[in-house]
């Protein structure tokens, strides 16, 4: 069953067309890969998913209900969640607070008022910073990690949410090939709980970890199906080879 | 790697200093308040009686009653980012009404008159919030600084034309404030009454800014866009605590009136507004201390230099030159010469280092020796 269904969406910035009559489909649980050129409109696409920008046409449906006009705080109640490119940790909290923060957002309001309620969230804070290779740092501030380490952390935050469907804006940018390798194995058990839609240059990671791809190019779906499709595409190959 | 008896290496930064500097600044002023009146009393009685309801008793009220002011504000400014150059408005209108029920039907007990003034300033507030802050699209800092110094103006233009408020001259109040059938003049009672008062405010305020919705103000303040996309009302939440910040202006103003014996157009105004700006800004916004501290240095100096015959007409520019060089050369206040950024913001979270496996996660310390060769910053 579809999870997200993006129909004909088209968004414009002044007198740039970013997107024109985009279709996505994302199934539950599984991988979707996001690739092109550079300002093919991947990170676009991806933030009018998440509410960063509002589509100027088209529509956006999620888990079965239409989400085009909602805000991004009610996108992330109904289980998107978003890691930036650039990564926008909490650079003045400790990395536990950042994590305390993602995991308490489903809390009601008034609970976040009883001392209590810190307690109750304590072992799912230090579930997260193990799972992501951060219990050591966990009273470090966020803004001291190196970068691979603030990624993982975004990670943290992104999945702390609880969320159906993951979008992450190019989880690997800038980090060395080992920190790749270990994201890529951080990313895997994600899959028994949530969807994910992933923009990446790197081609061998997303090869690796995603089932599915949607090749954009200046604003347009250039192809799209699983991996082995993708890599015979005759259009991908040429788009690919004459233009990055 | 994997063997947990080897010494971790150095940490940058301690975990959590045990004797941070807010908690000795927060019990020396507490400490010096309490027998500041005593010591006072005695020390200017010379040979004649000891006077406890002396002139500096009754200053030091004056500024116990502003420092609540002074919280309000730090409340909105360094805590949830909402410059509000309206604290004034809350602050007066409490002082109003409580002045108008003692007028009219002589109601003068405290356990009305500071819920009153309490709840008048968290109405107004959350009016004023309501139409600031819960708009359809996300207001900017400019657009509700200017909200709420013009709201303060039209207050200030409004009962200073209005007869039935006294205009232009204001209200007096020619009774005392009453426990009971105990009256509570000007001095020694006020005094511990307004030090009990603040202390019960600035703990409420600490409590909020410190519990885990505390971490979502202290994260709203770094990276707002982030915050809303975890699923936080944002404006919810700055709404929240500039409608409590609301209610101690309004018990701020409520107390003020009764010492004062009077309320004026100037105290819903602009002056008083910026006032508060003045005190939190001086003293160190997001400390609440610091702004406690602001109040005290800043109506001390008026106090001071208003004395001063070459300067007694010129004393507000003295003042805002000081101002001037606080906001030039030190933005973090009085406060910010000995706080570090990191006990500033606190921590919110439980971090029992015994709960944690540190240093049996061999992945974790394998890729940290890595990073540290490549040396990224």
């Amino acid at each position: 069953m579809a999870l997200l269904e993006v129909r004909d969406l088209g968004k414009t910035f002044g007198a740039l067309r970013a997107l024109g009559g985009v279709d996505v489909t994302v199934r539950a649980r599984s991988f979707h890969g996001l690739i092109g050129p550079n300002g093919s409109g991947k990170s676009t696409l991806l933030k009018a998913i998440a509410g960063a920008h509002f589509a100027s046409e088209g529509a956006i449906a999620f888990n079965g209900a239409d989400i085009t006009t909602a805000t991004p705080a009610e996108r992330a109640k109904r289980g998107l969640s978003l890691k930036f490119q650039i990564t926008a940790i909490l650079p003045e909290l400790s990395v536990y607070d950042n994590i305390l923060l993602a995991v308490q957002a489903d809390q009601p309001l008034w609970t976040l008022l009883r001392s209590k309620s810190r307690a109750a969230l304590h072992d799912e804070v230090l579930e997260l910073l193990e799972r992501f290779l951060l219990a050591d740092l966990a009273t470090d501030l966020a803004g001291e990690l190196s970068h691979g380490q603030q990624q993982w952390l975004e990670i943290a935050m992104a999945m702390a949410v609880k969320p159906k469907l993951l979008l992450l804006d190019e989880p690997t940018g800038g980090m060395s090939p080992e920190e790749r390798r270990v994201t890529g194995e951080l990313l895997m058990p994600i899959k028994e709980s949530c969807a994910l839609v992933i923009v990446e240059h790197d081609l061998d990671f997303i090869k690796d970890i995603c089932d599915h791809l949607t090749v954009l190019d200046q604003g347009q779906v250039l192809d799209d199906g699983t991996v082995a499709e993708i890599e015979r595409s005759s259009r991908v190959q040429e788009v690919y080879t004459t233009r990055v | 790697m994997a063997d947990a008896s080897l010494p971790r290496p150095l940490r940058k930064q301690a975990p959590r200093s045990r004797f941070g500097v807010i908690p000795i600044v927060e019990w020396g002023l507490l400490a010096f308040l309490l027998l500041y009146p005593i010591a006072v009393s005695f020390l200017t009685a010379g040979d004649g009686p000891v006077d406890f309801d002396n002139f500096w008793v009754i200053r030091i009220t004056t500024i116990l009653i502003l420092a609540k002011l002074a919280i309000s504000f730090d409340l909105c400014w360094g805590y949830s980012g909402i410059m509000s150059f309206g604290q004034g408005l809350f602050f007066g209108l409490a002082g109003y009404v409580v002045a108008k029920f003692a007028e009219e039907l002589g109601w003068l007990q405290i356990f009305f008159v500071v819920p009153m003034g309490m709840l008048v300033g968290w109405l107004a507030a959350l009016l004023v919030g309501w139409f600031l802050l819960l708009g359809k699209r996300t207001p900017t800092v400019i657009f509700v600084a200017l909200g709420t110094l013009t709201a303060s103006y039209a207050a200030e233009r409004l009962v200073g034309g209005w007869l039935w408020v006294g205009a232009g001259n204001g209200l007096s109040i020619w009774d005392f404030l009453m426990i009971g059938s105990y009256e509570l003049e000007p001095g020694l009672a006020f005094y511990y009454v307004a030090l009990l008062l603040l202390c019960f405010a600035y703990l409420g305020s600490r409590y909020l800014v410190r519990s885990q919705f505390g971490l979502v103000l202290a994260g709203m303040r770094q990276n707002e866009e982030r915050i809303a996309f975890f699923g936080y009302r944002v404006q919810v939440y700055k709404a929240i605590v500039f409608s409590v910040a609301g209610m101690i202006a309004g018990l701020s103003g409520a107390l003020y009136s009764y010492h004062e014996g009077f309320v004026g157009p100037s105290s819903v105004g602009i002056v008083t507004s910026t006032y508060a700006v003045l005190y939190g800004l001086f003293g160190g916004i997001g400390t609440l201390i610091g702004p406690v501290i602001g109040a005290g240095v800043i109506e001390l100096l008026r106090l001071f230099l208003s004395d001063i015959d070459a300067i007694k007409n010129y004393w507000p520019v003295a003042l805002g030159v000081i101002m001037l060089i606080v906001v030039a050369y030190r933005p973090t206040g009085l406060l910010g010469l000995v706080l570090s950024e990191r006990e500033r913001i606190g921590s919110f979270g439980i971090v029992d280092r015994s709960r944690t496996r540190f240093g049996t996660d061999s992945r974790s310390s394998q890729l940290k020796t890595t990073e540290t060769d490549d040396g990224p910053a």
